[in-house]
């Protein structure tokens, strides 16, 4: 018997702005004059205080953490396209997403100097959950939520980021096949920034495209230049469309460049050459979307140097704040392991400030 | 009141919380149409529909993955891992978040969550198939584990697990899950979970037990007190986590002895969980050592040879004796 074909796949890649700005009328998405502004500042604010938060590290001001430069596109344009009853499900690089669902600034510097109070969101910023460590875990969360939304009939869908890294765990094809099962209303994103710490992207799977991984699932994928914020933001608002009108999950493959270490602890030297590290700079997103915004006659140098201005004094302001918190009540997570009190848990506390007692006592 | 076995009356505590909550759902492999391996879930997905009985695709990290956001947007799913040999999947999801996330958030988010699995040998099955691995579980903070061992306490607890604002391992002892039939009442009835139940009051000798294990204690202590003019207490510790330890130090203030069985390997057991907190709080009370009876520290053997490793009834009356003639 010869051999039959039983289908045919392909993987289509969307690309909105050129390297200079200009870009595609037919695709161009309708976003007035303030969104795209609101964009600007917060890709532009995100820069910023991840450029503040390396300098705090090296200074030995707060600890560890992986800087979002050269991702905010791929961060900020999925995020911007959400309405406000989704659920925003983050890794550990999305600050972008994360000041665009009204995460308060101070968040990032006391997560990231050891204390819980960042993952504590405002009421003005429902539905975003704390950082999810462990890569690739989370996919499978957004899965669940969106399973929640469809179960209650409630028109909101979940969107989570994870990278190309992720991509091999087997948390991500679960949470992309449950959802292509449950027809969940879940946008998958994967942030391609070419490298998982020291290893580069072809090295972590034979395929050719990270957007492909959506076939086995039976789920739409598709490839946008990451780099692109207008890219990213119709992709993903086209993918909501879909789920909100009960058609299931999107996966979304965003091109883009890991242009800082994976974290503070990590030296690229030491596995990439700084010319591949020059050309990613060429492509940087934020120059791009400048150059888009001014073509459109809503940007000028004067408007970007009152906004460098602006953002300084946001970002000094809230590291001042920051720094003059003292009020982390260390036995506050004794309240926190369970939602019942326990006996044991409850010794242990005693226990436990009576420790700190004495050691501040030796201290004085 | 009707007479049940343990499948039976978590079937029953499922059924009567899915009628009174529509926030909770079932899911997992072959819960739905099948009604679950064991038929805990029997019935529920045709009184329910698909919707609320999820049969899920054969991945277990998934099923918790996913039952952990359900529950962080205000479900209460009760997960079904077909046998605990199959969940150290998901250990991750419930150390690296369901555990965690109570904390993590300083309450501004919660896990609800119950995950059923059956556990424990005696039920001639494959490998992976018959392990006990609570003490695993009990050594993740913010997880509750809670191991019923009668139909009556089973109902209860499966009830309180779904009502509890916590991750809760509900372990299921299959060895007993249609051992015997006990009057499970018909009206509402829920348990504390982190409270031990006194079974048996006595004077000479406090024995602990969980799950499956409750079975040969009792007969052990009920052999021990018709040979020799003694009381034995028995305590059903029913929640592994958080360990009501008050209980037991009170019974062993009283007995000055104790007997813990166990049906897990010996070293770094519950049993050893309960002998540090009888030296913290009643060290000085003791007549003798306090005694276990477990497993051995070998990998689960096959089933050929499985009986003669768990511990039964003649060698639990053996050591309450050595323990008494101290």
């Amino acid at each position: 018997m010869p051999r039959t074909q039983v289908e045919r796949f392909s993987v289509s890649h969307m690309q909105i702005l050129d390297d200079d700005g200009n870009a595609d009328p037919e695709l161009e998405p309708k976003l007035t004059k303030e969104q795209l502004l609101e964009i600007y500042r917060l890709m532009f604010l995100a820069r910023k205080q991840d450029q503040r938060m390396l300098k705090l590290q090296r200074q030995g001001r707060i600890g560890t953490f992986g800087p979002c430069t050269g991702q905010e596109a791929s961060s900020i344009g999925p995020a911007y396209a959400l309405g406000d009853s989704d659920w925003l499900v983050t890794a550990f690089r999305d600050l972008g997403a994360r000041l665009v669902r009204k995460e308060p600034l101070i968040n990032s510097l006391l997560f990231h100097n050891g204390f819980e109070e960042g993952n504590v969101v405002p009421d003005e910023a429902p539905n975003v959950l704390p950082i999810s460590i462990i890569v690739g875990s989370q996919a499978l969360h957004a899965t669940g939520i969106a399973y929640a939304m469809k179960y209650r009939g409630e028109k909101a869908a979940a969107l989570t980021f994870f990278g190309d890294g992720a991509s091999s765990q087997g948390d991500v094809y679960e949470a992309m096949n449950f959802a292509g099962v449950w027809k969940a209303p879940v946008v998958f994103i994967c942030q391609n920034n070419q490298w998982a710490i020291s290893m580069p992207r072809s090295k972590q799977t034979r395929a050719v495209t990270l957007a492909q991984k959506a076939i086995a699932a039976g789920i739409p994928g598709l490839q946008v230049d990451g780099n692109d914020v207008l890219a990213t933001y119709a992709a993903t608002k086209e993918a909501l469309a879909r789920a909100y009108a009960g058609e299931g999950p999107t996966m979304i493959e965003a091109l883009t460049y890991r242009l800082m270490m994976h974290t503070t602890a990590d030296d690229p030297r030491r596995y990439r050459n700084e010319d591949e590290e020059k050309a990613a700079w060429e492509k940087d997103p934020i120059p791009r979307f400048r150059k888009y915004i001014e073509r459109k006659g809503i940007w000028d140098a004067k408007k970007q140097a009152a906004l460098e201005e602006e953002i300084k004094g946001e970002v000094d302001a809230t590291v001042k704040e920051f720094e003059s918190r003292k009020d982390f009540q260390p036995e506050i997570l004794f309240d926190h392991v369970f939602g019942t009190k326990h006996a044991e848990i409850e010794e242990q506390r005693a226990q436990f400030l009576e420790n700190l007692k004495l050691k501040s006592a030796k201290a004085e | 009141m009707a007479k049940l076995n343990i499948v039976q009356a978590i079937n029953l505590g499922l059924d009567q919380e899915m009628a009174k909550d529509d926030s909770v759902v079932v899911l997992g492999e072959d819960v739905g149409v099948d009604g679950g391996v064991f038929r805990v879930t029997d019935g529920l997905h045709a009184k329910y529909g698909e919707e609320r009985v999820i049969d899920t695709p054969l991945a277990e990290s998934g099923i918790i993955g996913t039952s952990i956001g359900m529950a962080l947007a205000g479900l209460r799913p009760v997960a079904e891992m077909q046998f605990s040999g199959f969940s150290y999947h998901i250990f991750h999801q419930l150390e690296g978040h369901a555990s965690r996330l109570r904390q993590r958030s300083l309450g501004q988010r919660t896990v609800p969550l119950v995950v059923r699995m059956p556990f424990g040998g005696g039920v001639r099955a494959l490998e992976h198939h018959s392990e006990s691995r609570e003490a695993t579980y009990a050594h993740l903070p913010g997880v509750k584990v809670v191991i019923p061992s009668s139909p009556r306490n089973a109902r209860a607890l499966i009830v309180a697990a779904i009502r509890d604002p916590d991750p809760v391992i509900f372990m299921e002892p299959k060895h007993v899950y249609r051992a015997f039939r006990e009057e499970v009442p018909e009206t509402e009835e829920v348990m504390e979970i982190g409270r031990s139940e006194i079974v048996q009051e006595g004077s000479d000798l406090t024995l602990v037990a969980w799950g499956a294990m409750m079975r040969p204690a009792l007969r052990a202590a009920v052999e021990v007190q018709n040979a020799r003019k003694v009381s034995i207490e028995v305590i059903d510790l029913l929640t592994i986590a958080p360990m009501d330890s008050h209980t037991i130090v009170e019974s062993v203030q009283k007995t000055g002895r104790c007997v813990i069985v166990q049906e897990a390997p010996k070293t770094l057991g519950i049993a050893s969980e309960i002998i540090a907190r009888i030296n913290d709080h009643v060290l000085l009370y003791l007549e003798a050592p306090v005694n276990r009876v477990t497993n051995y520290d070998v990998v689960t053997p096959y089933f050929g040879r499985e009986l003669d490793f768990t511990p039964d009834a003649g060698r639990i009356q053996r050591e309450i004796e050595t323990t008494l003639d101290f």
